[in-house]
């Protein structure tokens, strides 16, 4: 069965080290061409999983297919995958052309079209004319574009990148995320991508796939894991949400009426999740959440009113905590003139389609 | 005690340990039969009649011999067990680690003896491949101290890289990890065969009958009179056991320095 050039498939794949279960029975599809990331707080197991999928460890369980194939037993040095460290690993005693050409001497490049191709991929990374360099005399940021352009060169079936940013400085990285997205979208190339920085996951990935502690959360599109978050876990991990026990009070087809606490009612998109249950869980995310000193006129929204509790001023945002009866709601709103200020009387417009039920994506 | 007195403190320990090679590699270029200062006159004959006594010409051929063969032969050893101890995990590790480096700690004397003991159990006579084989065992440690240190520094991504690339592990070492290692096997040479050249202690032990290396044939001289001619090869060992480090070094810096 040969599926696609460069998908590659993790079956129920697990890992333990002694008696550390760093990833347990992860299932998981990379479409070809597409951009997965991990995202997980440090210690959850993605770099055990990418370096699986490189060959660098063995799975003690489940089963890695590239092509359809199984590679389980393949050893890495012919896997044909490229691989992207956070700390560049630039050969330090090679230039930059024995580094970009290392893979192409096994293959039994000649040396002419080695050359063609080496320019070829300093070009697509923007440093081009650099061979005669040393890593040495190389900034952080060029360093990372020539050790994917090594790992580009040899036209992997899947390029694989530890936390290839996190050494950058904030600046810089923020170009390198665009430019990443940029050659890998060029190059039509299978790519898992691994952080712990939510910013660089939802804005680079076609699939984002949240790990907590060796399991995977929740996988899907970046808006899906950011608005529908499935797990209490994904939800507080990914932005400022407000985590709510909610009890049904009624429903018709098109809204729910929820109390969150004595006295304090919300109505929800019926759409938004399975309100079947008297008692459901529910996200509201921080920013979606309206603060202001009135609100006229709603269409179903619900207004609350609430007290200034904590501000933590950010500049273009303030993000509040505000006490509704004996609720703690955080609330990120954009600052007209001054946030407001501690114990300063306020409203809060919750629409209904921002109240969502966990568990239900 | 005030500065003045730990400078002058120092100043007479480095005297007392160094003064009498300085007297050595003076009076080895004295004209004068017997050594007494103030030196008669500048003089390289004790030197020529070194390269006439024959007995010292082969002592200094079997030393040099002894010192290459074994630089070359723990060297490699001490390569191989390097990778293994720092790259790979097995039973028993620590205590391989902590038997290699042992003769460290080991005073020669016992060490000697020991070796001899473990021969005539194995009914061996004492002969030159058991004596190479005693200052293989002296030096292994050193290149194993010298080499593990390097191949921690040398971080594991580098062959990782190499390996993902297409190098299999043969390659990825001839490739990445030999060359990044290169300062450290040179300094395991120098090591290794400097240590072999001057041992005397252990030597006495393990060479067989008839066989001297240069500390032994100068020990042996020592023995039935003082003459000119040992404090010339005093000079010569201690030309070669200091200068070839000093050499290597600066050879180092230059090719450091070379480099684009
Ligand atoms: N070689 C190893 N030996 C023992 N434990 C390991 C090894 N590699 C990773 N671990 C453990 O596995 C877990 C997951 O590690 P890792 O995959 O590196 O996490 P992440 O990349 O998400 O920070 C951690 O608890 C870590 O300590
Ligand atoms: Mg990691």
């Amino acid at each position: 069965m040969a599926g696609p050039a460069g998908a590659v498939e993790l079956r129920r794949i697990s890992k333990s080290f002694g008696s550390v279960q760093a990833v347990k029975s992860v299932d998981l599809t990379l479409d070809a061409g597409s951009f997965t990331t991990l995202l997980g707080p440090s210690g959850c197991g993605k770099t055990t999983i990418l370096r699986m999928v490189a060959g660098l460890e063995t799975p003690s369980d489940g089963e890695i297919l590239v092509n359809g194939n199984r590679i389980n037993e393949v050893p890495i040095h012919k896997r044909n995958i490229g691989l992207v460290f956070q700390n560049y690993a630039l050969f330090p005693h090679k230039s930059v052309f024995d580094n970009v050409a290392f893979g192409l001497k096994y293959r039994d490049v000649p040396k002419e079209e080695s050359r063609r191709r080496v320019a070829q991929a300093l070009e697509l990374v923007r440093l081009p004319g650099m061979e005669s360099r040393l890593p040495s005399q190389l900034s952080g940021g060029q360093q990372q574009r020539i050790a994917l352009a090594r790992a580009v060169v040899i036209q992997p079936d899947v390029l694989l990148l530890d936390e290839p940013l996190s050494a950058l400085d904030a600046n810089l990285r923020e170009e390198m995320r665009v430019e990443l997205k940029k050659i890998q979208r060029e190059l039509n190339i299978t790519t898992l991508f691994v952080t712990h920085d939510q910013e660089e996951a939802l804005a680079m990935s076609d699939t984002v796939v949240v790990m907590s502690e060796g399991e995977s959360e929740q996988q899907g599109p970046p808006e899906e894991v950011y608005n529908r978050p499935a797990s209490a876990f994904v939800a507080d991990f990914l932005g400022y949400s407000n985590l709510l026990e909610a009890r049904v009070l009624a429903s018709n087809g098109a809204t729910t009426a929820l109390e969150l606490t004595d006295g304090v009612n919300v109505n929800a998109d019926s759409a938004n999740g399975h309100f079947g249950h008297a008692q459901v869980k529910l996200v509201i995310r921080a920013e979606k959440i309206g603060i202001a000193s009135e609100w006229d006129g709603s269409n179903g929204d619900s207004i609350l009113d609430g007290t200034v509790a904590d501000v933590d001023y950010l500049g273009v945002t303030a993000r509040y905590f505000v006490k509704v009866g004996d609720l703690r709601l955080q609330v990120i709103g954009t600052i007209d003139e001054h946030p407001f200020r501690e114990g300063e009387a306020v409203k809060l417009r919750i629409r209904p389609r921002d109240c969502v039920v966990l568990g239900s994506a | 005690m005030g500065n003045a007195g730990i400078r002058a403190f120092t100043t007479l320990v480095y005297l007392f340990m160094f003064a009498p090679i300085a007297v050595v590699v003076l009076l080895s270029f004295n004209s004068a039969q017997f050594g007494s200062f103030p030196i008669e006159g500048f003089s390289l004959k004790w030197f020529e009649e070194l390269f006439n006594n024959a007995a010292i010409v082969r002592a200094f051929q079997t030393s040099l011999w002894l010192a290459i063969v074994t630089a070359i032969v723990s060297t490699t050893f001490g390569i191989l067990a390097s990778i293994a101890l720092v790259r790979y995990d097995f039973p028993g590790k620590s205590w391989i680690n902590t038997l290699l480096v042992a003769p460290v700690l080991i005073p020669e004397t016992v060490l000697g003896v020991g070796l001899l003991l473990f021969m005539l159990w194995l009914s061996q006579p004492r002969s030159l491949p058991v004596l190479m084989l005693g200052h293989i065992l002296i030096s292994l440690p050193y290149v194993v101290l010298v080499v593990q240190a390097r191949l921690v520094g040398i971080r594991r991504v580098y062959e990782e890289a190499a390996l993902s690339l297409g190098a299999n592990r043969i390659q990825t070492f001839f490739a990445i990890t030999f060359p990044l290692l290169m300062p450290a096997i040179f300094a395991g040479l120098l090591f290794a065969f400097t240590i072999s050249f001057d041992n005397i202690t252990a030597t006495i032990f393990w060479r067989p009958p008839g066989t001297e290396t240069v500390p032994t044939q100068i020990y042996g001289m020592l023995r039935n009179s003082i003459s000119p001619e040992i404090n010339a090869l005093g000079t010569v060992m201690i030309v070669i056991t200091v200068g070839i480090p000093l050499l290597a070094g600066a050879l180092a810096r230059y090719f450091a320095r070379a480099k684009p």
